[in-house]
């Protein structure tokens, strides 16, 4: 399946199972970035319902449906949209659990495309999952497989709490099996994709199957490398990756999205914060730089993280030598 | 007259070629390559049926005005004065391009002509206009701001804070409504209540006309009245222009949205096509010939076939470009933005 149809079927298993669960967003009778197709025809109009450009307006509403006994979901289609919804998402939606000392709960899902998909512009190529982690009441969910896109959705509309649901535009076309049994990936919990001795890569999104590819590459020279796939941003796995570097000492963190606050930096400092001493070498991280994603395709392949770039970080990491035998 | 006419053609010539191009599309190469016509990157929202509204607003402004501009911003571009090499140098994402290949369609920024830039996010563009007509009031140069915008941006709350900010201060700025019927894929009547969305003018105390979009002398004259009345510090006006879009919300789109208009609806829209109109209306009144026409048709699409051609063999930018541009490199205190140099007379 492909990872655009294991979310609408994630969506779809939610709805079939709760009756207070309703879809929201732009054309999403259509869904042109797929991860809502075909729903307007088992669920109607009445449960997938367009709504008009207004994200401000609408994702306020989904706060005040939510509190009144709905879980809405919402596509915002791509992650530069939710921006001109932002006093909604963080002043309101994200803050308001706490600010009642807990007696509302908004259980909303936002869903959103992230990061470059082939020259659609800055506006049309923004990452947000930085900016959701630092607002304090989002949890933030990026699947990178098939089956995690269908678990994590699922996982995702049943949670008490506001869940960002960002999908990698890059990898909405890729396949995979998923899990016909419905059953949820748990909100929290980081995957190791692939076991290795030498650097720990934890990844998100698009960088898990280019960390895997470096993976690959570099252990044809002896370099083993674990790649964790962090899929659950808020709440963050750091016990998965600090049982990782307990092994391989090394740290690269591989993110689809800029440098500075990231990822990579919340990664890096927490992990340096509890468990400075297995390290070996200073975390490396990958990351675009501080820019707006470039429209010229030679421009967004440099900004972009790649396999090759993720090699080169765990070279770095290593500082340059060959690993002793494990 | 003819200019008109000159520019409607040019904007077509211009959305046919990328249109052709869009069709026959291979797509950068894989390491970002673009060395053929058809590795034309990224996509494109056209501006095809809708020409006489930016070329009829565009005709009553002076070249120090300014217009904000959408996602459909080829049409303004053209308009408003933009040149045709560097704008489909920026389509190809070339160093030469007006943004040097970093903004692309959905982001160009041509501060000399006025043009305050297209844009990726809808209806961003409108409070940009009212914000330059507030310079244009506060520094007293007697310009006035245009923001174009769709149907569907009518439908943000940024929309009515701008015309209610705007009529409060008594902007010079004209807010152009492209009512082509569609938001994306949906009908916007099926998102959009009341009736009439120039009539969302009115309780600010905004004048506001509804014109036929298609008739370049329509829109032409409505945009005059307007301009004049900001001119002279009466404040905003809405012309909601009524038109269609040939090619559809962005070209390739069927392979993602599929099938959505009626094949009748888009033929009843080409018969009142307003280039064809326009033309008939030259040569009605002996402005011109047919031969005339097509002699201008065959000089934009040519001036349209240079720029594809040099776009193509020009060079990317240089990947150390990749870092530049974030922050200004000019000394604190001077102001870093050209703006159009207003004609002293
Ligand atoms: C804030 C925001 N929401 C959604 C989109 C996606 N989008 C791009 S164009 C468009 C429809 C715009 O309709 P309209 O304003 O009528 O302009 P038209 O395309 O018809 O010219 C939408 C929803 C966007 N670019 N920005
Ligand atoms: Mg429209």
């Amino acid at each position: 399946m492909f990872l655009s149809e294991a979310v609408a079927a994630g969506i779809a298993t939610a709805m079939r199972e709760d009756g207070t669960v309703f879809l929201f967003g732009e054309d999403v009778d259509r869904s042109v970035l797929g991860p809502t197709k075909g729903l307007v025809e088992e669920f109607g109009q009445e449960r997938v319902r367009n709504t008009p450009i207004s994200e401000q307006a609408v994702v306020g509403a989904m706060i005040g449906a939510a509190a009144t006994g709905l879980r809405p979901v919402l596509d915002l289609m791509f992650g530069g949209f939710l921006y001109v919804a932002m006093d909604q998402v963080v002043n309101q939606l994200a803050h308001i659990g706490y600010m009642s000392g807990g007696r509302v709960r908004l259980p909303v899902v936002l869903m959103a495309g992230i990061g470059p998909s082939g020259q659609a512009g800055a506006q049309h190529s923004e990452s947000p999952h930085a900016a959701l982690m630092q607002a304090a009441g989002v949890k933030v969910v990026v699947p990178s497989t098939p089956a995690d896109a269908k678990g994590l959705m699922i996982a995702a509309i049943r949670d008490p709490d506001p869940v960002a649901y960002l999908m990698d535009v890059s990898l909405a076309g890729s396949r995979g099996p998923v899990d016909l049994a419905d059953a949820a990936v748990p909100l929290g919990r980081a995957a190791v994709r692939r076991e290795g001795v030498h650097v720990t890569v934890a990844a998100m999104a698009s960088a898990v199957p280019a960390s895997l590819m470096a993976a690959e590459g570099l252990s044809a020279s002896g370099i083993e490398v674990e790649v964790i796939d962090l899929r659950s941003l808020v709440p963050l796995d750091l016990d998965t990756v600090c049982n990782s570097i307990r092994k391989t000492r090394h740290l690269v963190i591989a993110e689809t999205g800029r440098r500075t606050c990231g990822l990579g930096a919340e990664v890096a400092a927490r992990v340096l914060e509890c468990a400075w001493e297995t390290l070996e070498a200073p975390p490396v991280r990958v990351a675009w730089p501080d820019v707006p994603v470039p429209f010229s395709p030679s421009l967004e392949f440099a900004c972009i993280v790649t396999e090759g770039d993720v090699a080169e970080a765990v070279t770095r990491a290593l500082g340059g030598r060959k690993p002793s035998a494990a | 007259m003819l200019e008109l006419y000159r520019l409607m053609a040019r904007i077509r010539e211009f959305e046919e070629a990328c249109r052709r191009i869009q069709r026959t599309r291979t797509g950068p190469g894989p390491d970002g390559s673009v060395s053929s016509a058809g590795h034309m990157p990224g996509f494109v929202h056209l501006y095809l049926g809708e020409e006489a509204i930016a070329v009829g607003v565009c005709a009553v402004l002076r070249p120090d005005d300014l217009v904000a501009s959408t996602h459909r911003g080829h049409g303004h571009l053209i308009a408003k004065g933009g040149d045709v090499e560097p704008m489909m140098a920026e389509l190809y994402g070339r160093a030469a391009g007006y943004s040097k290949g970093k903004g692309g369609s959905m982001h160009i920024f041509v501060p000399e002509i006025g043009m305050l830039g297209t844009n990726g996010i809808v209806a961003a563009g409108i409070p940009h206009a009212v914000g330059a007509a507030l310079s244009c009031k506060l520094l007293g140069l007697g310009r006035v701001a245009v923001a174009f915008f769709g149907d569907g941006a009518c439908n943000q709350g940024v929309f009515f804070e701008s015309m209610n900010l705007a009529a409060l201060w008594a902007l010079p700025v004209i807010f152009v409504l492209e009512n082509n019927l569609y938001s994306e894929w949906t009908e916007s009547q099926r998102l959009t209540a009341g009736n009439s969305l120039a009539g969302r003018a009115l309780p600010f105390g905004i004048p506001a006309v509804v014109v036929d979009g298609n008739d370049v002398l329509a829109v032409r004259d409505a945009a005059w009245e307007a301009v004049a009345r900001a001119r002279c510090g009466q404040g905003p006006t809405l012309i909601e222009a009524r038109t269609y879009y040939y090619g559809g919300h962005f070209e390739g789109e069927e392979f993602f949205a599929g099938h959505y208009r009626s094949e009748a609806d888009v033929a009843s829209w080409r018969v009142r096509d307003p280039i064809v109109r326009f033309g008939r209306t030259l040569v009605d009144t002996g402005e011109t010939s047919d031969s005339g026409l097509e002699l201008i048709r065959r000089e934009e699409a040519e001036r349209v076939a240079r720029a594809v051609d040099s776009a193509v063999a020009a060079d990317p930018p240089a990947i150390s470009e990749l870092t530049t541009d974030v922050f200004a490199d000019t000394e604190p205190g001077t102001h870093p933005t050209v703006t159009p140099v207003t004609a002293t007379s």
